[in-house]
């Protein structure tokens, strides 16, 4: 690692500025390119048959009816496929195997039986209709901890357990905090799986060419050029005959990092009929069977106090539904030790977790990926122990903050925080909320019998993920290397000056190509709407993990300002040489190369940038023409995770911090939360763009004000059966839903990255379902309810207040 | 398969005479027989939202109107609101001002829904932009700075406006 040193008081000019957004144009006219707008002569279109039933043996399959229907050019089963294509790719070594379309037995409801491929969707899906699939019904497993029974039947024959992975690791004494503790909380709690649901549903065109043996794929996945050997592996084809070329993306938040499967169907199609095809996932497939679903967990905690309230140990047992693959494996819990003790100096932990089958569809990323039910719990348990304890719930987070003299801080798995002023942000938290009005309001509402509660939440946002989490808790023996989890930008100088920059990550709906053309500006002193930025395919060579992990405007930065460095540092050698100078005696300053302190010699970007093209006089003997650099920017500090797993190393170090305070009234006959008011101080470090920042914030916000009250798979308790296939029973949150949020922003910069910038994607929904569930317990304390259980819908409000008055 | 239809639809200002199955929806006709991308699939179900278009100056989900529905009528989609010089119309503008969108792919829904409003209401408040665009979902933006786009689009135009006016006085 290496700190970067810079003094804070460096003037920018364009970092940290609300710049234009650059992408917004295309976005707006229609022109941006996703998936769907992508057409290629010949092109067919796909659409997948899928298993209604949770749990099946498919007895026959017979796609004759299909077959003979005009316009139908090829249709698949499963066996069929898999004589085209592989197995998804694992992220561990578990063995279970997952094709994108099933063989013999179906394990999810949604999992593809045959996919069909027609000269246009209507008849594609014509075509699915006419399938023949006679299915031998097996029980299906919806419950976890029942499937956690050695006699329960098994998802997957080759394994002895549906139980795929259990893990108990201590960090620090924490048998010895628990009997030195003065009070230990104990928590069970719930937290259901949601999905990201990105407007735009995933999908892909790929074009097999049968004659070279190679393929091309343009889809909306993210990891385009970070593992096109995984999806050069799934389709069979060369890695170096693999083009993968990135769309604009319609969102993802986190859910279409692989989308392995969408790509394996539209390459198996494409490689049956040596045509073009594209698959578009309709909006049931894309809730059925995108990997989109995040965690399914039930929590057994505790927390260790002293008597004055001190934070001793913290105790996670947790049971994960994962569904019915393990394709991921157990990513979301490297990523939830990233941060399990908050922003507290909390000295032991135990994590125990079993990762369970059952007959649901796998569990992938969304938004959070792991540490945001670890904030749910955490967050439950500190205000559970104030009110236990009778300590004010403000006054136990302040004693137990992370000074900010203590940064860089290392908590008990390993990983290091950088840098925080937790209490600064609380303070300001309460100033803006406004508590005391709040607190007036409450009394008087409760004297008309109405409930009004005030939440609290403080919470961490990890990022700029290292991938080491995906298998660092995995086997005995010592794990791999951490990961270096690089991102890269090439930047070039043309011979008139102009700038361009390509990046390997694609447009996932953030704000790429504005955060490269400020990161140039900066460094060039140029305008940031003169710079051009260009998005690498996976012949560029480029490697980029992209976003996710809160890690892209990170890396980024730190990218895009090595290359324009580079860059720059050439053009200052050729300037000096023509001006006849030394090096060392030239800057460039707006965009114009001068000696400094002498502003009257001077050459142009233009100037340069011909000289250097066209007429270079050998400045240096190792320097040829052109002004072209890559520089690719590893992740700047992470260490490796020690054999035992004493010491899981530093892997998410940008540690971004924020307070909530949300205002709800809740109407315990009804069940319904109103959000009346929503406060937020936010701390991500430098602020690239305050407007893009307050963007990520609200919007991952109003994604936990889904995950608090409204977003939930729910599966028929005896048959499995998916009940939430659509948008009409699965909620998203509507204008209707959001109140008016107020955001401000502090800045402690990271000591580890250019420019000092942390992560800001994830915080707002890492923070507001916990957030959320402490404003509603707060309205509902005259009842005696305790929410453990998210989202809160109606129907389990009133449960909770029926439960809490022994009515039920 | 039966027969196709014939239908005379007028697109962004373009007649066009075709046949088309009768079960073709108009979501599928603009992205397909006509090219014009900028209208987007998001769940087919007509929840989100994001197909919406103005059918004779009506919001309109495209994916649940057969185009053979439309004979004699006049739609607009997302294409028309920009100038072919790039000039962006004040909404788009009012969009990028506010940062009223990020991964884009509701904004057309968003967009076509606020010219509605802005054509009924030239001046909305946040009541107005709920009632009209409260069914459109945006899984990005948490929607805060999607009303405020819209009511500083109404802003814009009636600046426009004055301006105009006031080059004619």
């Amino acid at each position: 690692m290496s700190i970067v040193e810079e003094p804070v008081t460096e003037t920018r000019r364009w970092v940290g500025q609300s710049v234009a957004r650059k992408e917004d144009p295309k976005l707006l006219t229609g022109r941006a390119g996703y998936i769907g707008d992508v057409v290629l002569p010949g092109m067919l279109h796909g659409a997948v048959l899928r298993s209604p039933h949770a749990h099946a043996r498919i007895v026959s399959i017979d796609t004759s009816e299909a077959e003979a229907l005009p316009g139908v050019v090829v249709v698949l089963t499963g066996a069929a496929a898999a004589e085209l294509v592989d197995p998804m790719p694992a992220f561990c070594a578990e063995p279970v195997e997952q094709r994108a379309i099933a063989v013999d037995r179906v394990r999810y409801p949604g999992e593809a039986v045959a996919a069909v491929a027609a000269t246009d969707r209507y008849t594609a899906e014509d075509a699915c209709a006419k399938i023949r699939v006679e299915y031998e019904l097996l029980p299906a497993l919806v419950d976890p901890v029942a499937a956690m029974e050695p006699s329960a039947t098994r998802v997957h024959e080759t394994l002895d357990s549906n139980v795929v992975f259990h893990r108990s690791l201590d960090w620090g004494d924490v048998d010895g905090d628990l009997a030195r503790a003065h009070t230990v909380v104990r928590s069970s709690a719930r937290w259901h799986r949601m999905g990201a649901h990105p407007i735009e549903t995933a999908g892909a065109v790929a074009s097999w060419d049968p004659y070279g043996q190679s393929m091309t794929v343009y889809s909306n996945s993210n990891f385009i050029n970070f593992l096109p050997w995984a999806f050069a592996g799934i389709l069979r084809v060369s890695t170096n005959r693999l083009r993968m070329i990135p769309c604009t993306v319609g969102g993802s938040f986190g859910s279409k990092h692989l989308i392995t499967k969408v790509v394996s169907i539209t390459g198996a199609l494409s490689k049956a009929c040596g045509r073009p095809v594209q698959y578009l996932e309709d909006r049931t497939d894309n809730v059925a069977a995108n990997d989109n679903v995040g965690c399914d967990r039930i929590y057994d905690a505790e927390l260790a106090l002293a008597e004055d309230g001190e934070m001793l140990g913290l105790v996670l047992r947790i049971i994960d539904d994962y569904g019915a693959y393990f394709q991921f494996a157990h990513g979301q819990h490297g990523n939830a030790v990233a941060q399990p003790v908050g922003p507290y100096r909390i000295g032991s932990l135990r994590y125990d977790v079993s990762c369970v089958l059952t007959n649901k569809v796998q569990q992938g990323f969304f938004r959070g990926a792991g540490a945001d039910p670890g904030n749910f719990i955490l967050e439950r348990l500190v205000d559970k122990a104030a009110l236990e304890m009778g300590i004010d719930r403000v006054e136990l987070r302040r004693r137990n903050f992370i000074r900010p003299e203590q940064f860089p801080y290392k908590i008990p798995t390993g990983n290091v925080y950088d840098s925080g002023d937790y209490e600064a942000v609380l303070d300001r938290a309460l100033e803006i909320a406004g508590l005391d009005r709040w607190r007036e309001e409450q009394e008087r509402l409760r004297a008309e019998g109405r409930y009004l509660g005030i939440g609290l939440a403080s919470c961490q946002e990890r990022s700029g993920y290292n991938a080491s989490e995906w298998w660092f808790l995995y086997g005995d023996e010592a794990p791999l290397p951490a990961t270096s989890t690089p991102e890269s930008c090439k930047i070039d100088v043309d011979a008139m000056g102009g700038v361009r920059a390509t990046i390997g990550c694609p447009l996932w709906g953030n704000s790429p190509e504005t955060v490269v053309g400020q990161v140039v500006a900066e460094e060039f002193g140029i305008d940031p709407s003169s710079v051009s930025v260009a998005y690498a395919d996976s012949t560029s060579g480029a490697i980029s993990a992209g976003p996710g992990g809160s890690r892209v405007t990170i890396m980024l930065s730190g990218a895009t300002r090595g290359a324009a460095r580079t860059v720059k540092d050439k053009m200052i050698r050729v300037a000096a040489s023509a001006m006849e100078m030394d090096p060392e005696d030239v800057e460039c300053v707006e965009g114009v190369f001068r000696a400094k302190g002498a502003p009257g010699t001077s050459m142009t970007m233009a100037e340069v940038a011909m000289r250097a093209h066209l007429f270079n006089d050998g400045t240096s003997e190792a320097e040829s023409s052109g002004l072209v650099a890559v520089h690719t920017y590893d992740h700047p500090y992470f260490t490796p995770p020690t054999a035992d797993r004493s010491d899981l190393g530093a892997f998410y170090p940008m540690v971004s911090h924020a307070c909530h305070i949300p205002i709800v009234e809740v109407d315990p006959e009804t069940g319904q939360v109103t959000l009346r008011a929503y406060y937020v101080v936010n701390d991500c470090g430098t602020v690239m763009n305050p407007a893009l920042v307050e963007g990520q914030v609200i919007g991952g916000i109003v994604q936990g004000i889904g995950a608090a009250l409204m977003e939930e798979y729910r599966y028929g308790a005896s048959d499995g059966e998916l009940e939430t296939p659509t948008f009409r029973e699965y909620l998203l949150p509507s204008m209707h839903e959001v109140p008016e949020i107020v955001l401000e922003h502090l800045e402690t910069p990271s000591p580890f990255t250019e420019y000092g910038v942390k992560g800001a994607g994830e915080g707002g929904r890492l923070v507001a379902p916990t957030a959320i569930a402490s404003a509603v317990d707060d309205a509902l304390r005259p009842l005696g309810v305790w929410v453990d259980e998210l989202p809160m819908t109606p129907e389990r409000v009133v449960g909770m207040v029926a439960d809490a008055q022994g009515r039920r | 398969m039966p027969d196709k239809v014939r239908i005379r639809i007028t697109v962004n200002g373009t007649r066009h005479d075709l046949l088309t199955e009768p079960r073709t929806l108009l979501a599928d006709l603009l992205r397909g027989d006509l090219a014009l991308p900028g209208t987007h699939l998001g769940c087919e179900q007509g929840v989100c939202g994001a197909c919406t278009v103005l059918v004779d100056d009506v919001a309109t989900r495209s994916c649940l109107v057969f185009a053979a529905q439309l004979d004699g009528s006049s739609v607009r989609t997302v294409e028309s609101l920009a100038g072919a010089d790039g000039t962006l119309h004040p909404i788009q503008q009012a969009f990028t001002q506010e940062h009223g969108l990020q991964c884009g792919f509701c904004t057309p829904g968003m967009l076509m829904g606020a010219c509605e409003l802005l054509e009924r209401v030239p001046e909305p408040d946040r009541e107005d932009v709920e009632e009209a665009l409260g069914g459109n979902l945006c899984r990005c933006t948490g929607y805060q700075n999607i009303v405020r786009s819209v009511c500083a689009a109404g802003r814009l135009m009636a600046d426009e406006k004055t301006e105009q006016s006031g080059v004619r006085a």
